[in-house]
């Protein structure tokens, strides 16, 4: 322990850079978990703007809607169905026109609610909302007790393209995503087991002399481990504080571009996250870079 | 204690470093093995410290034959030599007490002994004053006075000095080589490659002479002669 102590103060400047290249390398992993939480974040909001709606034949009875939802509820890919009655859509309807006189006049001039009820359903997952909906497209599942037909229109079909198209590109994203970051983390551990090489290289002929006088591996590697220890734990604590001021000041842009998404807010109610996987990535890199490079060396 | 059988060493491009070499060293012997540069002498020594292995023959120690021994026996066998560099080999990053002192942590010996030891180890080098000095701070006769209380601060059977006075002037040289006959005479078996005559003949004991891989002579009593 004294020793790799000793080894890190003493061989100040490698050891300084050998602390920036960690430190780049768990900013890289840091970087990767705001991608991660940005990406999920933003898709599980548009996700939620997803839905299919269906719409009731006009005087439809409220007790065969409710019929219907409670059907819908029992599918395994619906997540929720919300009911508005026809009397909420006129409510809904007005509230969105309030502005536009000339819908409360032609309103004014019918004597009955023009509107039927409907069922806003969503899905687990985009990519289910066909199954929904061919359900739907079958003849029982949308007739009434008494055999009339219910449903009116369902929006599916319309929206059919753009969901889709938004399905296939959460699925791209969270492909490219996950490679960009096994790409991006097997090059910044080999940039920094490279250089915790490179301060080993450096000590070869102190390793030889340790073999000579006859040091047993576990006291040779002993303390290049605890100086790689030393230099993950340093790397991690340089890198955490870094990243406060960092995301503080990019706290207000990222919740205007990524629709809500504060980097800053996230960074502190997830701090205890943030905290173990740096620290610990940086304790694992530096002890594994310093174990396997040692290795090297300890074949004579 | 000591014994080469009839041990070669031919490298992959065919060079002979070693034919056929076979002597014996008994304990408390003080023993100087000759040579021009390329006679064989450090591969010798490589041999004995189980660096590398001879192509033919066996090198025994005691009864062991050391190029059976596994990784660990490798270790504890190491133990019983201290070795003596030309190039001193002090770690630079270590003062001279922790230079001394890790030889000891190596072989497992406790903080209270290595506090004891290092003084006294250092007392018999007459460098007592210079402990907490780094090696970059010392003179050449210096870190070689450090290297050999590394050696001897084990108490090993044998301390083996491979051209330990190529770098010194002949001052240092003398005192060096007083070094290793107190060494010596308080026991320890001394094996001394060199091919400075002034050492050779100061010591006056048996003298090994090798070339071009071969023993050409072995003399009990012998002075430098090629």
């Amino acid at each position: 322990m004294k020793s790799g102590f000793f080894g890190l103060v003493r061989n100040g400047f490698v050891s300084l850079s050998s602390i920036f290249t960690m430190v780049v390398t768990l900013a890289v992993i840091v970087s990767l978990m705001f991608g991660s939480a940005i990406l999920s974040t933003t898709l599980a909001t548009l996700k939620d703007k997803v839905d299919l709606n269906v719409y009731f034949v006009i005087g439809s009875e409220e007790a065969d809607i409710l019929a219907m939802k409670k059907t819908l509820e029992t599918l395994p890919e619906v997540r929720s169905v919300e009911y508005i009655s026809d009397d909420q859509a006129l409510v809904n309807f007005r509230e969105k026109h309030k502005d536009d006189q000339s819908y409360f006049k032609a309103l004014e001039e019918l004597d009955y609610n023009p509107l039927g009820a409907a069922l806003n359903v969503k899905a687990q997952e985009p990519s289910q909302y066909e199954g929904v909906a061919q359900f739907l497209s079958q003849t029982e599942n949308i007739t009434a007790a008494d055999g009339s037909v219910l449903v009116d229109k369902i929006n599916y079909l319309q929206n059919k393209t753009v969901i889709d198209r938004l399905a296939r590109l959460i699925g791209a994203a969270e492909t490219a995503g996950f490679i960009a970051t096994i790409i991006l983390v097997i090059i910044s551990v080999l940039i920094t087991f490279n250089t915790v090489h490179l301060v080993i290289f450096m000590s070869k002929d102190e390793i030889s002399v340790m073999r000579l006088v006859g040091a047993s591996s576990f006291y040779v590697r002993g303390p290049f481990i605890v100086t790689g220890l030393f230099y993950g734990l340093a790397a991690g604590l340089i890198t955490l504080i870094l990243a406060y001021p960092i995301t503080l000041s990019l706290g207000d842009l990222t919740e205007n571009f990524f629709i809500g998404f504060n980097l800053f807010d996230y960074f502190v109610a997830n701090f205890a996250q943030f905290f173990l996987v740096v620290i610990g990535s940086g304790l694992l890199i530096g002890a594994v870079s310093s174990y396997l490079a040692v290795r090297k060396y300890l074949r004579t | 204690m000591i014994h080469f059988d009839k041990v070669s060493k031919v490298y992959p491009d065919k060079y002979v470093a070693l034919e056929g070499v076979s002597f014996s060293i008994e304990a408390q012997e003080f023993v100087s093995i000759v040579g021009h540069s390329g006679a064989g002498k450090t591969t010798l020594i490589k041999m004995l410290l189980a660096e590398d292995r001879p192509t033919e023959g066996k090198v025994h120690y005691h009864s062991t034959d050391i190029n059976k021994l596994s990784r660990r026996d490798i270790n504890d066998f190491r133990r019983k030599i201290g070795v003596v560099f030309q190039d001193f080999r002090l770690l630079p990053r270590k003062n001279v007490y922790e230079n001394i002192a890790f030889a000891m942590e190596a072989a497992g010996r406790t903080d209270e002994e290595i506090e004891a030891d290092v003084p006294y180890v250092l007392k018999l080098v007459d460098l007592e004053n210079k402990i907490w000095n780094f090696p970059g701070e010392l003179s050449g006769g210096e870190k070689q006075r450090v290297a050999i209380a590394r050696a001897i601060v084990n108490q090993p059977d044998i301390v083996i000095a491979d051209e330990p006075t190529g770098n010194l002037d002949p001052i240092n040289t003398y005192e060096i080589v007083q070094i290793l006959k107190k060494v010596n005479d308080l026991g320890t078996t001394v094996l001394l490659t060199t091919h400075n005559k002034g050492v050779v003949d100061s010591v006056g004991k048996r003298v090994i002479t090798m070339e071009r891989g071969k023993i050409i002579r072995d003399d009990p009593k012998g002075n430098y002669v090629l």
